[in-house]
């Protein structure tokens, strides 16, 4: 048998290098297989969006690979697609994230597009039009998805006045409001090394995989490259703040039901994070799963879930129902975060969960797409290169009453958000 | 494909393959039955998946409360899915801990208890299931495309079944059938992860082979006959954006035209992951159909799907109609596409290319124990798991010849359903 131990990355097999112009290369090499996957992210993100023209950082995301100073928009795909190989990029809040994999012998086409696409882009006007075209079309979609919907609903109550509310992809007047120029301006502004991360797992010794990064990236400037705005103030909701969003003719209504959660920094985050297994997660939904679809069988999905990120993150319940059954599966899952943060969490169910997380380990950090998130989420929220060896301990020392503080802190039956969209 | 595997049969009929990959301290077991959407007749359409919902409800050894709390405990996964042909029950586990979802496995072979009371709130949660499912336009064009597709053939219902079957079927009606195909020797389990073969089939034999065997009945022999013409149809339901779903009656997983057809589809519509979840990982911008249809502004966007069935399904193409064109515009772009394929050979650096997306994807898939588990079952199913080790080099001898035969032969409008969602536009208010 393996060595489980050995599995996990830590010091002595991640390599770790932040080059001069601010570029930090993560690498773990594996063997395995003859692939390589690279992952990252960029210091730019909606939070630069305005309220006219929100979706721009997600725009300018996707505009990137539609054209450079040297490749059209099918050369850049076709050198990619030719090799089996993949890379995409998407806008967060906080971040502008690409991914990519290839077979290994493949790894300086792609850190060559990389660098070209993030480099010298030109977001040619009729390419720009085409991908606005893409996206009205998703959005048309997303206002007839009642799990989308109630979602950024769900976002809009928690988060009233704080950019979270905005969802990353815009609304289709504000797609429409942007033009090609505001691409460039903002790629102009906004992107550049310092503070960009990138992370390569695959089969190749780091120091070749960091030459290769440095070879592609290592003398790219911007100073220009502007610092993301400062994250205003959330304030946490005084009531219940129930709201509707109705899409006519669907067979199935969505439910949202939580608050505003954790920053992942928050040192009680692993604390959280168990609460919120032992509510929604652990075996086929928690408590959630138990009540409203085992006992209920209100839903075939029905759990919750725990989003933290760089600012204030969120907890929430959710459940696709029967639109005759929306008032009682809220009644039953907002009687069960009563319950919840009333009561806390039993010794078993404790012990479940802290059990779940570390023998779960092995499989999230098997492939090397689960290690490269791994080593992003290191590098974003410091945890320090050893804290997947540290995790098992930090999991187990958990009691309680941290899990208990940790919920009350965030969950409060008289201040939830409860969005939902349907007929 | 280096790494070897072993195959095994137990007195019972049960066919064991186990696969030793000792990359990561897991395993992977999946339990495989001859059973699918394709055993039910009309009354009983959806009992194959109804009855797998009911698998995780219990055993006198397990009980519901328990089974989910065991594996989860360890660190596991598990899960389950229908398809038209088969049934398949996975875990992956720490490799240390597997012996209890190979314990779990042999015991809900014959001992589920599919009690009264957990029928009726199963039933509740399948129908919420196909809510769900009704909520998405293009199940509901492709429900009606394969309805259409199949007069005779039982692939001609959706796996989750009719809501009046959902609403009618009793305790006893899944229950027989549970009983009736659930079975050592309609079964497979494939193993693939960090152990010892010797002694994984010894264990494997342990707790399976006390299990008896039983009478199976035939599978429904019902081909379809060939179709005489092409079938239109439209759905009409909420949202904004017109799509189409294009279906041609195509060869099964075995039939040797299959390899040829996944090179046609590559050059068409994109590559296609090798993955029982579908998904691929690849873009498709350079395929012939995103250059004629998206690159024109026709479509905002366009996907193949091949099926590795027993008997002959369906090859479908979908597409996503651009905001500003009607259907019938998009059609005749796709269908001068199609009368390209079938006139002029494509290029042995096409064909290569397709055979280079295919071994990337292949190696993408190895870095999963989960999935490599899954072929050793999978492939099983519908040809056995040479299929599966062949596989690249069944791409490698597709010739251009090969493509444009198969391209004449299947992609006939005779051959075809094409459906289309219309939006009826409802008003969406805040």
């Amino acid at each position: 048998m393996s060595n489980r131990q050995q599995s996990f990355p830590g010091p002595d097999d991640i390599t770790r290098i932040t080059i001069p112009n601010g570029i930090t290369i993560l690498v773990r090499a594996n063997f395995n297989s003859p692939s390589v996957v690279i992952g990252g992210h960029l210091a730019c993100g909606s939070l630069f969006d305005t309220d006219e023209k929100s979706g721009l950082a997600d725009f300018t995301a996707s505009g990137l690979m539609r054209g450079t100073e040297t490749r059209t928009f099918q050369q850049i795909f076709d050198a990619l697609e030719s090799v089996g190989a993949a890379m995409s990029f998407g806008a967060g809040a906080h971040n502008t994230g690409f991914s990519g994999r290839s077979l290994i012998e493949d790894l300086p086409l792609m850190l060559d597009l990389l660098a070209d696409v993030l480099r010298h882009p030109v977001f040619p006007a009729e390419q720009i039009e085409r991908l606005r075209a893409q996206f009205l079309t998703n959005l048309a979609q997303r206002a007839q998805d009642t799990a989308e919907m109630a979602s950024i609903t769900f976002d809009q109550i928690v988060f009233k006045g704080h950019p979270y509310a905005r969802p990353e992809d815009g609304w289709p007047e504000t797609i429409r409001a942007i033009q090609r120029d505001d691409l460039a301006d903002f790629h102009q502004r906004c992107f550049g090394p310092r503070g960009m991360v990138i992370a390569l797992v695959g089969a190749i010794e780091p120091k070749t995989a960091i030459d290769q990064v440095i070879e592609a990236l290592g003398d790219w400037a911007n100073v220009a490259q502007m610092s993301l705005p400062a994250l205003p103030p959330h304030k946490p909701l005084k009531k219940v703040v129930t709201r509707r969003y109705k899409i006519p003719g669907k067979s199935q209504a969505d439910l949202v039901i939580g608050a505003s959660g954790p920053y992942r920094k928050d040192p009680e985050y692993i604390a959280d994070t168990l609460g919120n297994s032992v509510l929604g997660q652990f075996g086929l939904g928690g408590r959630i799963g138990k009540v409203v679809r085992e006992k209920s069988g209100l839903a075939y999905y029905a759990s919750s879930s725990l989003n933290a990120g760089i600012g204030p993150g969120s907890w929430a319940v959710s459940a696709g129902v029967n639109p005759a059954n929306v008032q009682k599966a809220r009644d039953l899952i907002c009687e069960e975060i009563a319950r919840f943060v009333e009561k806390g969490v039993t010794p078993e169910e404790l012990a479940d969960s802290q059990s779940n997380f570390i023998g779960r380990l092995p499989l999230s950090l098997e492939s090397n797409s689960g290690v490269a998130s791994a080593l992003l989420n290191i590098e974003l929220y410091d945890l320090g290169l050893d804290y997947y060896r540290r995790y098992p301990a930090m999991v187990g020392a958990v009691t309680r009453e941290q899990v208990l503080t940790a919920v009350r802190k965030y969950l409060d039956p008289e201040r939830l958000a409860i969005a939902i969209a349907g007929p | 494909m280096k790494k070897t595997h072993s195959e095994h049969t137990l007195s019972n009929g049960l066919k064991v393959l186990l696969k030793e990959i000792h990359t990561a301290p897991l395993v992977s077991s999946w339990v495989w039955y001859r059973v699918g959407s394709r055993d039910e007749t009309s009354g009983r359409t959806g009992i194959s998946h109804w009855v797998e919902h009911m698998q995780f409800k219990g055993t006198p050894q397990f009980p519901a409360s328990s089974l989910d709390r065991d594996i989860s405990r360890d660190g596991g996964i598990w899960n389950a899915f229908t398809f038209m042909d088969w049934t398949a029950y996975l875990e992956t586990m720490p490799a240390d801990k597997i012996d209890l979802g190979l314990r779990l496995e042999a015991d809900r072979m014959s001992n589920s208890l599919f009690e009264e009371k957990e029928v009726a709130s199963e039933r509740t949660v399948v129908i919420s299931e196909r809510e769900g499912n009704e909520n998405e336009p293009l199940f509901l064009l492709g429900e009606a495309v394969q309805q259409a597709a199949f007069r005779v053939h039982p692939y001609h219902h959706e796996i989750i079944g009719d809501l009046v079957d959902l609403k009618s079927m009793s305790r006893d009606d899944l229950y027989q059938h549970y009983r009736t195909y659930y079975l050592p020797n309609n079964a497979i389990i494939g193993v693939a992860g960090d152990f010892k073969t010797s002694q994984m089939l010894a264990r494997i034999r342990e707790l399976f082979e006390p299990i008896p065997a039983g009478t199976l009945p035939a599978h429904l022999a019902r081909p379809e006959p060939a179709a005489k013409g092409e079938h239109w149809l439209t759905v009409e339901g909420p949202g904004e954006t017109t799509f189409l779903d294009i279906s041609y009656h195509a060869p099964a997983g075995n039939d040797p035209d299959f390899f040829v057809l996944t090179v046609l589809d590559s050059l068409l519509a994109g590559p296609s992951g090798l993955s029982i979840f579908g998904g691929g990982g690849l873009s498709n911008k350079t395929s012939r159909l995103y250059r004629a249809l998206v690159e024109k502004e026709l479509a905002v966007g366009v996907g193949g799907s091949t099926l590795t069935t027993v008997d002959p399904y369906l090859y479908s193409i979908s597409i996503t109609v651009h905001p500003d064109r009607k259907p019938d515009q998009v059609l005749s772009a796709f269908d001068a596409e199609v009368k390209r394929i079938q006139g002029e050979p494509v290029t042995a650096e096409e064909i290569s290319r397709a055979i280079k997306q295919a071994r990337a994807l292949f190696a993408y898939q190895s870095e999963n124990i989960t999935s490599q588990a899954s072929w050793l079952g999978h492939a099983e199913m519908f040809a056995n798991y040479d299929w599966f080790l062949t596989y690249l080099d069944k791409l490698s001898k597709v010739t251009p010849a090969d493509i444009q035969t198969a391209a004449q032969k299947y992609l006939r409008s005779q051959n075809r359903v094409v459906g289309t969602y219309i939006p009826n536009g409802a008003e969406v208010q805040a």
